[in-house]
This record gives C-alpha cells, sequence and structure tokens, in this order.
C-alpha cells in the first residue's frame, strides 16, 4: 500500500522530521523532541502539518439537512462562519468518527473528519443523499487541501499579525475567511491541545509560502498526541473504534454533541443510550511507567476493571497519565492498577483533563 | 552524523558494550530513534544475562523497546541516575546514559560483536 503524503512532506523530512504511518498517511511524528515541540505549544507556540485530517464540503440547497441527519449535534444552531464539534454514529447509536462541522461563511459546509475516514465518510454522505433524495453535492477535497494547526497562548497574536481579517476578534469555534502570509485561507479559532489558537486551511499549492509564513516551533503528531491525551480528547481509532471498540458518544464522554432533539441516524439507540454502564475517564499513575494503548485496569484487588485506550507519560505534570472506559460506578479517586508488562502500576481515577486550561 | 565511539563493540539492535568498564548502553543513533527517553527498566546487581536476550525495557514518549544483553554477564552495577533522569540516555548515551555494568564476561561474546566500522557500515 503506497502511504498518502501531505504536500509538505519533503520540506518536513529537510527539517528534521522522523515520519509515522497514521490512517494511511506518512505524517512527521517529531521534529527531535516531542518534548521541546510540547512545550512550545503550552507556553507559547507551535505549528502542525494536519493535513491528514479530512476535508469533505457540502454543498447545494439540501446540505444543512444532509448534515443534520449524519451528525448527532444541531446543525440548524450554525450560522455562517460557526463551526461545532459533532459525532458520526451507526444506527447503533456507536461512533463512527468525530469531526468539526463548519458551517462556511460564503455558504455550504465543511466537514473535518479523521485521517484516513475521507473516502469512506464521503461515500456514506452520498449514499444517504441518494436514499432519502436530497439535493447536496458531497465533495472529498482532502487532496487538494493543506491543512495547519497553529496552536499555544501566542498562537492567535502570530496569525493575526499575518492575516487581514483581525483574527483576534474571532470567537472560539468561529471561521472566517481571510488572506494570511498573501495565501486565500480558511482560518478557524479551533484545535486539538487545549490551549488557543488556529487552524488554516489553504490550497494544497499554496503550502509551502503558508508554512513558511508561520514562523514558529514545527510540531508533529507525538506532541500532537501528548497534548490531547492530557486534555482528555478522544482519538478515533483508539479511544474508539466502530468494529473493535464500538462506544457511544455518552460512553465516550462527548454526549454534549448529541442533540437528541433533532433526526439523525442513530437518534433513537443514542436516546435510550444516555446512562452508559462504561464512562470514558483518565487515570494518574503514581509510579514512573508508561501506559499505553491495550493495557489492562484492574481494581485494588486485582480484578479487571476495563482496558488503556491512551496513554502517555505528560510531559507537563511529568507523570503518567492514561485515558480509558471504566465502569461508570468507578468514582474519581479510586486507586487502580495499570498493568504494564504484568505488574500493576498504582495510580489513581481522575477524569480529564488533567491540566486546567481556559478554551 | 551519528556518533559511534572506539572503544566499545556494539549489537545490531543498538546496544554497544565497552570492555574496559563492562558498561553497556544504547547506541546514539538509537537514542535518536527513540526519541525522549522517559523511563528505564533495569535489572537488579546480581542478576545474570544472557546474550542476545532481553535484559530491560527502554520507554520513549513514542515506543517501548526492549535492550538485549550484547554479552553474557552478572550485572554488578547499575545507573541508578536514570531513574531521576531518564533523559540522560538522550543527552549522553555513550557516557552518563549508560546502563549496566557487567561483570564474569566471556571474551568469546565480546569478540562476537560488531567492531565500530562494521556497526557504523549497519547504519548505511
Amino acid at each position: 500500500m503506497t502511504l498518502r503524503e501531505p504536500p509538505l512532506r519533503e520540506a518536513h523530512a529537510a527539517a528534521g522530521a522522523t515520519f509515522t504511518e497514521f490512517g494511511g498517511w506518512e505524517m512527521p511524528v517529531d521534529y527531535g523532541s516531542i518534548r521541546a515541540e510540547h512545550r512550545a505549544v503550552r507556553e507559547s507556540v507551535g505549528k502542525f502539518d494536519v493535513s491528514h485530517m479530512g476535508e469533505v464540503t457540502v454543498a447545494g440547497p439540501d446540505a444543512a439537512a444532509l448534515a443534520d441527519r449524519l451528525t448527532t449535534n444541531d446543525v440548524g444552531r450554525l450560522d455562517p462562519g460557526e463551526a461545532q464539534y459533532t459525532a458520526m454514529v451507526d444506527e447503533d447509536g456507536h461512533l463512527l468518527d468525530d469531526a468539526v462541522l463548519s458551517r462556511l461563511p460564503s455558504g455550504g459546509f465543511l466537514l473535518v473528519p479523521n485521517a484516513g475516514t475521507d473516502a469512506e465518510t464521503t461515500a456514506r454522505w452520498r449514499a444517504h443523499r441518494d436514499e432519502w433524495s436530497l439535493d447536496a453535492d458531497v465533495t472529498n477535497v482532502t487532496d487538494d487541501r493543506a491543512l495547519f494547526a497553529v496552536q499555544g497562548p501566542e498562537a492567535v497574536e502570530l496569525v493575526d499579525a499575518l492575516a487581514t481579517a483581525d483574527l483576534s476578534a474571532l470567537p472560539r469555534f468561529d471561521c472566517v475567511r481571510t488572506d494570511v502570509a498573501g495565501v486565500t485561507a480558511l482560518v478557524s479559532r479551533t484545535g486539538y491541545t487545549g490551549e488557543d489558537g488556529v487552524e488554516v486551511l489553504a490550497d494544497a499549492a499554496d503550502a509551502a509560502a503558508l508554512w513558511d509564513a508561520l514562523e514558529c516551533q514545527p510540531c508533529g503528531l507525538g506532541a500532537r498526541d501528548t497534548l490531547r491525551v492530557e486534555m482528555g480528547y478522544l482519538l478515533a481509532g483508539q479511544d474508539f473504534d466502530s468494529s473493535d471498540d464500538p462506544r457511544t458518544p455518552y460512553e465516550a464522554g462527548i454526549g454534549f454533541v448529541v442533540a437528541l432533539d433533532t433526526d439523525f441516524v442513530g437518534r433513537d439507540a443514542l436516546a435510550a443510550a444516555t446512562d452508559p454502564e462504561e464512562r470514558f475517564t483518565g487515570i494518574r499513575l503514581s509510579e514512573r511507567a508508561v501506559p499505553r494503548h491495550g493495557y489492562e485496569v484492574v481494581d485494588a484487588g486485582g480484578r479487571r476493571l476495563g482496558t488503556v485506550t491512551s496513554g502517555t507519560l505528560s510531559p507537563t505534570l511529568d507523570a503518567p497519565v492514561a485515558l480509558g472506559y471504566l465502569p461508570a460506578d468507578v468514582d474519581e479517586g479510586t486507586e487502580v492498577g495499570v498493568v504494564v508488562r504484568g505488574e500493576p502500576k498504582s495510580g489513581t481515577v481522575e477524569a480529564p483533563p488533567f491540566l486546567e486550561r481556559d478554551e | 552524523m551519528t556518533d559511534v565511539p572506539d572503544d566499545r563493540r556494539y549489537r545490531e539492535s543498538h546496544e554497544w558494550y565497552r570492555p574496559a568498564d563492562g558498561r553497556v548502553g544504547v547506541t546514539d543513533f538509537a537514542q535518536d530513534e527513540l526519541g525522549d527517553v522517559v523511563f528505564v527498566e533495569l535489572p537488579d546487581a546480581g542478576t545474570e544475562v544472557r546474550a542476545g536476550e532481553s535484559f530491560g525495557v527502554v520507554e520513549s514518549i513514542k515506543a517501548v523497546s526492549d535492550l538485549y544483553a550484547p554479552v553474557s554477564g552478572t550485572v554488578a552495577a547499575t545507573n541508578d541516575a536514570l531513574a531521576e533522569r531518564p533523559e540522560l540516555v538522550n543527552e549522553d548515551p555513550h557516557g552518563e546514559g549508560w546502563l549496566v555494568e557487567l561483570e564474569g564476561v566471556d571474551e568469546a561474546d565480546v569478540e562476537a560483536l560488531l567492531d565500530p566500522a562494521a556497526y557504523r557500515d549497519t547504519l548505511g
């Protein structure tokens, strides 16, 4: 299988990036040190090439109706220039993907699903459009776009200085069409790090000019992962997986994106699943070890409670932290163990985020 | 360019052994591949290790990797500094970032390891 590459693959390699396969893409995992990149984002600003994320546009008279029927959140709440975090579920209410849906300033919608899901998502949306006889164009533009996330307390200031629009006044989860360093772009005040920041979408042909103008620490998927784990943000395919680990938005802790008063695929199943037996939560270990995906979580008596879906050594806290599903009656503060190479390492249940952050 | 000191021998899995003091560590190439090391699990003094077998693990943020003994021997000492400062493996893999010190090592095991030039060749 040939891996898909972001437009700036060679530039990243020249900047010292090492690469990893993720969602069928070959992406920078770090540019030398995950720790240094993580710190840049928490303390000042860093930039990520996230061109592996999907971009699917939905246009036409029935675009809103189609989006409303295929996403759990209330699309009716979006005015042009606004975005929302949302989910897509199957008939059983199990998460297929989580995504950001923007209602574009010029009309129509932009859906940003996770890496490697763009083709499948496009096909599914078109199939439903046809089934319901809706008038909407669904177009997968992933390969024609570059998407950069600029994140950190100084991120907005950095991009604002390069943009024609006033980004400092852009509310969280709003998006605006503007020039950035002379490049036509869609800028949204969104991110996946827990810090303030923006995501900048542009034509792939403009990727180099834009990336070079965003002068700050380049960051890879390694830091992207440590940053999002500290915040307890979900990663599709790891914290839920429609085939290997099916989970509802309620189990996954994102019930806030489910608008049961709208009509969407999976709505009835979710209406009956608002009080799940297991919930996504966090664990902070007091012993030095690195919890990783698939490690078992046990109670004080050694009985199995659940499984770690994501974990890392938090660079900010210098402590091991894990995410995963535990029985809903396991309270915060409960002492548990994460089994690392056969040895339970002690920890305490702690609902994420592990860091306090103004978002 | 990755550093390959001349005063020691190497295993293809990127561990080094220095005959002068019996120390074992991972190479500069290995630490660079691993990225930020956050935890090292090592055997206690007195443990017997066997050439080619795993004697511990090194955890970086990215991955967990087994450490393979370049030679057989008995652990005489472990690098206690790594408990507090695992990043020494990144900062000084051939010096302060050493892992264990072995004694009772068979010369034939040492001869079976790669010399610096041969190890350098494996790195391409």
